[in-house]
């Protein structure tokens, strides 16, 4: 019991170094944050138009365009990426480290979320589309007003799911110098050379914020619901 | 179409099972010879073990004591350790790791020795023993040619870049109302530095000095930190090899041999 408070206060009182874990957490959650809302603009556009071009077959070259898009980000690790953007995209521009993270994780979210919102759309049955359209309303108002938003509640579990996967994924940030969660726990295991409790703490300070995403998604799950009844 | 499928697949399954069939056979006719074939694995593994394995730790990103050249890792550092291995009778092997993950892995027993130009520090010492030093080395700035910074106090309130738990990390961190960004590898933070992400890199010197030779617009403060000393890591619990590596190194240091191997990576100015 001594040893864990010994190594307690040299891993996380001495010299203040639990500051890196809080301040970790906070950039962790300012990535995240903003790479969502970037992910979700970003792929519902994709996916409403990759769907647009199976239902009509117009905006041909937009979804040609989408096509790659999707195909370059899947199809390459996200560490990878984040190093391109950051080393070799904005290689002369001055951009803060954070802005490129974001736009890095934000970029691949949206590739797996307009695949999300794709399958999403093409759930709903044709059949509603053509209700639309012969009651007076327009392609983009049915889509808008009728079969988004059955979409969305039907793909809430596969969306909440892809951004747990982009909370945990900003764990690679630290490649490029950025001190988020993961790399706060680094930078006190380089200090005092304890493996044990910077990594447990970082790994239940994650598993606490799924955790809790998780329960406000069942939350919002519940209360979608609702209107089936 | 299905028919076709259908033949596909029992095609397949006939050869799995007909393969099947001549694996057991093959281990039939083994087991007739398997009495003498044991005895020469045995041998086999005697000889192996007489030459035990040394397993060193390192960082194979830190020119010139340790870096890839063609699918080896070579280097001061790489060759020291084949050196002592040579003394000891044991053979080298070498692992490629993060630099802040190798004291770890010594003190946890992964590896048997830490060789990654490690300075001797009192954070360090708590966690492993170290050798008698074997080579010794300082700290530089590295700028861009264009900078305005003169001297080692004119980093203050600046960006600096360095590598995670090294002793240039420890020093940035001393500097007033600097920013310290620590790259998980030296040459990352060089690489940042030169796109102009940063104001300076702090770094050991002779890696600076071949950072500095690569990058175009780089140079090196004239002015330097203090001098430091290397040593080998080596976990607390394993006094054994530690005093035999310290006996291996003196006897290298007697015979002009570790003078010749720093000699050939590092030409005196």
């Amino acid at each position: 019991m001594r040893e864990f408070q010994e190594a307690f206060y040299s891993n996380f009182i001495e010299d203040d170094r639990w500051e890196y874990i809080v301040d970790g957490l906070g950039v962790t959650l300012k990535i995240t944050f903003f790479a969502v809302i970037i992910g979700i603009v970003l792929g519902f556009l994709v996916g409403i138009i990759r769907s647009t071009y199976e239902r009509t077959g117009k905006l041909k070259i937009l979804n040609a365009i989408c096509k790659v898009y999707l195909t370059v980000i899947r199809g390459t690790p996200v560490l990878v990426q984040l190093l391109i953007i950051y080393f070799v995209i904005f290689a002369s521009a001055n951009v803060s480290k954070e802005l490129a993270a974001v736009i890095a994780f934000g970029v691949n979210s949206g590739a797996y979320v307009a695949e999300i919102c794709r399958s999403g759309i093409m759930s709903i049955d044709v059949g509603q589309l053509e209700a639309g359209r012969s009651l007076g309303f327009s392609y983009w108002k049915t889509m808008w007003y009728i079969i988004l938003p059955q979409a969305l509640k039907n793909v809430l579990p596969a969306l909440g799911n892809e951004f747990i996967v982009l909370l945990k994924e900003t764990s690679v940030s630290g490649y490029i110098a950025l001190e988020d969660l993961t790399k706060g726990g680094d930078i006190i295991r380089s200090r005092t050379y304890d493996p044990f409790l910077p990594l447990i703490a970082v790994a239940v300070i994650y598993l606490v914020m799924v955790m809790i995403f998780s329960r406000f998604v069942t939350l919002l799950e519940r209360r979608l619901k609702q209107s089936e009844r | 179409m299905k028919k076709q499928v259908l033949a596909l697949l029992l095609a397949c399954t006939m050869t799995a099972a007909l393969s099947a069939c001549s694996g057991g056979q093959e281990a039939d006719t083994e087991e007739g010879s398997d009495a003498s074939q044991t005895e020469e694995d045995e041998d086999a593994a005697q000889a192996e073990e007489s030459q035990e394995v040394l397993v060193m730790a390192t960082n194979a990103e830190f020119p010139p004591y340790e870096y890839y050249d063609g699918g080896e890792i070579v280097g001061i550092d790489a060759e020291i350790a084949a050196a002592i291995a040579e003394n000891l009778g044991m053979t080298l092997e070498i692992e490629d790791m993060a630099f802040d993950s190798i004291v770890t892995s010594v003190a946890t027993g992964k590896a048997d020795m830490g060789v990654a130009g490690m300075t001797v520090t009192e954070d360090r010492l708590e966690n492993v023993n170290f050798t008698d030093p074997y080579a010794t080395a300082t700290q530089v700035v590295i700028l861009r040619e264009d900078s305005e910074i003169a001297d080692t106090d004119g980093l203050e309130g600046k960006t600096v870049g360095v590598q995670l738990g090294t002793t240039g990390d420890l020093f940035a961190e001393d500097i007033p109302d600097v920013t310290v960004e620590r790259y998980n590898k030296g040459f990352e933070a060089v690489q940042a530095l030169s796109q102009g992400k940063i104001d300076a890199v702090i770094i050991d010197q002779e890696p600076a000095k071949v950072f500095v030779e690569e990058n175009e617009g780089l140079k090196i403060l004239d002015e330097a930190y203090t001098v430091e000393e290397y040593a080998i890591a080596v976990a607390k619990d394993n006094t054994e090899l530690l005093e035999q590596i310290n006996g291996a190194l003196a006897e290298l240091k007697e015979s002009g041999k570790l003078d010749e191997i720093i000699g050939k990576y590092i030409t005196a100015e």
